[in-house]
């Protein structure tokens, strides 16, 4: 993925160089090549048509209607009153976005460095059974996520879960009525909710854990003959290294995250308990567009959160040659 | 063997032996955290696995032993009594309840019957109830039954092939395309393609959703969630298109002088070879179809039995929280399918993964 997005820089540049258009006069041989081409990718040329452009623009030209699924001849256009409630009259959007991203505040660097330490772990040359550990450590991740939410949420219950009891066990009373509960206290609430995703992080550890086994050794054993200790070796040898895979997984993690919407969607019908900390943005979007029917201000919301998620990725791209190292990179 | 002759200069080098107690120390040290933190991830697991066999009293019940456990009863007289552990002056004795009170009890020494009923002292809610092993299979079938998982199966299974097929099929064509063609505007519709990834599905959703149900008539129906499917995507195209690159063009050119045109070449010389990319892709759609929720949650609403795993999981889980036990079970017979092909395919699988996620 990572070197996806350095292949989107290059092929920019080559497209640049070469003019957009010239290739456009070409001789026979390249024109039948052309034409195998664009029959080959014709699937996702339609596909892209008519179920991701299409769509878009119909959104957002939706999103400056009044338009109730249920009675469409009574659809109006009303320009942009649905954005201009959406952003400045309705109170519910913006605890939407603090809510989704307080909790990305709290559940993204967790999982982040949760994944990193088990990539770390299951990387050491010292740890015996190395692919052993790595398959049971993979394995929660095929969990169906609705299979993983029920089990967890049942493991946090405050009287009868494991975890509870697991923390009695060190002395701190965390079950019973007064103790830790997890789903009922809306200053736990996201804290639980990261554990739920905490078996979802598979997928992360292993790109850790491939970008960790690329990072050449030689500088290991440059900085071992320097007397850099473990920690030191990990900060400015290892971290460094991999930053396009921290780069990835923040913006893959940070898009996905916008659109929390399953858990507190499974676990209490998106009804925002305990005391509205669930009302994540998707959550709202979704009863607005699919229990009010309210399909023109769903649009808008929708196109609010497209354009968030591209200002992220933007800033991120932005930022990228501050902190991203490439290995190889000429200017990049 | 051959080490014979330079292993005892080794074990007689003291700084040698010193390097070798620690590696081993370290070696000790560090799986015994892996084990560690692995008991604890693997935690819930064992939970559910544990807690899908008792029966729903002990679910709920924080007193309960840890494993699945009955009460024991005793037969007197023709009747069944719960055996209590009673504290006595002699220690403890096993009681048998015959008749509660509120302050005192008729108790019966189970293991001396014959000297009859007496009057205990105290309240017996206090005891502990006496226990012995039991494992409630019978919840399997109970929670299959109930939530009829057949059905939920065969509808998810069927999503998940159709669909396979269709995205296998659209994917490997545009990936090939794009590994092996020039074509005009060839890199803009690359990176078009890859920004897929990052535009959020509810941006599409509202008139996507509206077309296909007023319009069409499809609600209810797995068509709308089909359909879209049959066209590629991102992850799929980049992950075979990586993969494609790697193949060596000498095999197709010998395919094109021998008169085979795109389409041949494509079936018979590049898939054959690209097995293990195509079958990381299924594998990955397979994990997809079987998790998906959304879509069917908003589509298939209003018919329930159309409805996948997902989707019948958590209505179950609405219907019956006051039965905890039923709700494991069934949350661990979702999880067998995608395990076993985990455990079976893992190397293609993980190899995918690494592919998109770092490939250099």
């Amino acid at each position: 993925m990572m070197d996806m997005l350095n292949e989107m820089n290059v092929a920019g540049r080559d497209t640049r160089k070469s003019g957009l258009f010239s290739s456009f006069k070409l001789s026979p041989a390249r024109r039948r090549e052309a034409k195998w081409g664009l029959f080959f990718i014709s699937p996702w040329l339609i596909g892209f048509t008519v179920f991701y452009l299409a769509p878009m623009i119909a959104s957002l030209g939706l999103s400056l209607f009044e338009f109730t699924l249920s009675s469409p001849e009574d659809a109006r256009f009303i320009g942009l009153a649905n954005w201009q409630r959406m952003l400045f009259n309705d109170p519910k959007t913006w605890e939407g976005l603090a809510i989704t991203f307080k909790f990305a505040l709290i559940s993204f660097p967790i999982g982040m460095i949760l994944a990193f330490s088990l990539a770390v772990l299951l990387n050491s040359k010292h740890l015996i059974g190395r692919n052993l550990f790595r398959t049971l450590f993979y394995a929660p991740t095929m969990v169906p996520f609705i299979a993983s939410i029920l089990i967890w949420s049942q493991v946090l219950n405050p009287n009868t879960g494991w975890l509870n009891r697991i923390i009695d066990l060190t002395g701190i009373q965390a079950s019973g009525q007064n103790g830790l509960r997890w789903m009922d206290d809306p200053n736990l609430i996201y804290i639980a909710y990261t554990f739920i995703g905490i078996w979802g992080i598979g997928n992360t550890v292993l790109i850790y854990l491939a970008s960790l086994q690329g990072v050449p050794t030689e500088l290991y054993d440059a900085s071992s003959i320097d007397g850099a200790g473990w920690w030191r070796r990990l900060w400015n040898i290892t971290v460094p290294m991999i930053t396009p895979v921290i780069f990835y997984n923040l913006i893959l993690s940070l898009v996905g995250l916008l659109q929390f919407f399953i858990l507190p969607f499974v676990l209490n019908q998106g009804s925002g308990y305990p005391s509205g900390s669930t009302n994540f943005y998707m959550v709202y979007f979704y009863k607005q567009a699919f229990n009010f029917q309210n399909m023109g201000y769903g649009a808008s919301l929708a196109w609010l959160l497209f354009v968030i998620a591209l200002a992220i990725t933007i800033f991120l791209f932005a930022t990228a040659r501050y902190w991203v190292y490439y290995a190889g990179g000429e200017n990049r | 063997m051959a080490s014979m002759t330079s292993s005892p200069s080794v074990s007689h080098d003291p700084i040698k032996i010193a390097q070798k107690r620690r590696r081993l120390l370290n070696q000790a040290a560090i799986t015994l955290v892996a084990l560690i933190i692995l008991s604890i991830y693997l935690m819930p697991l064992g939970y559910g696995l544990i807690n899908s066999v008792k029966t729903q009293a002990q679910v709920s019940d924080s007193r309960a032993p840890l494993l699945p456990s009955d009460a024991v009863t005793f037969e007197w007289e023709g009747a069944e009594y719960e055996v209590f552990t009673v504290p006595t002056d002699d220690g403890e004795k096993q009681y048998a309840l015959i008749d509660p009170g509120r302050r005192e009890s008729t108790m019966l020494d189970i293991n001396n019957p014959e000297a009859g009923t007496f009057e205990w002292e105290g309240n017996w809610r206090t005891l502990l109830p006496v226990t012995e092993l039991a494992f409630h299979f019978e919840n399997y079938p109970e929670a299959w039954r109930t939530i009829d998982f057949l059905r939920l199966l065969l509808n998810t299974l069927m999503y998940a092939t159709i669909t396979m097929i269709g995205t296998l099929v659209a994917s490997s064509m545009v990936a090939y395309g794009f590994a092996r063609f020039r074509f005009p505007l060839k890199n803009v519709l690359f990176i078009v393609l890859m920004s897929t990834i990052i535009l959020p599905p509810a941006v599409t959703l509202v008139p996507t959703y509206a077309f296909f149900v007023k319009v069409l008539g499809w609600g209810g129906t797995w068509l709308p969630l089909i359909i879209p499917q049959m066209f590629g995507n991102a992850y799929n195209v980049f992950l075979l298109r990586q993969y494609f690159l790697t193949i060596p063009r000498e095999m197709e050119e010998a395919a094109m002088i021998d008169g085979a045109g795109p389409i041949r070449t494509f079936t018979s010389v590049i898939l054959p070879q690209a097995v293990p990319a195509l079958t990381a892709v299924a594998m990955f759609h397979f994990f997809f179809a079987w998790n998906d929720f959304f879509g069917p949650l908003i589509y298939l609403a209003g018919n329930r039995q159309a409805n996948p795993i997902t989707v019948g999981l958590t209505e179950f889980n609405g219907l019956y929280s006051a039965e905890p036990q039923l709700i494991l079970a069934a949350a661990i017979i979702s999880m067998l399918l995608p395990l076993t092909i985990f455990f079976l395919a893992q190397r293609v699988f993980i190899q995918g993964i690494v592919i998109t996620g770092v490939d250099k």
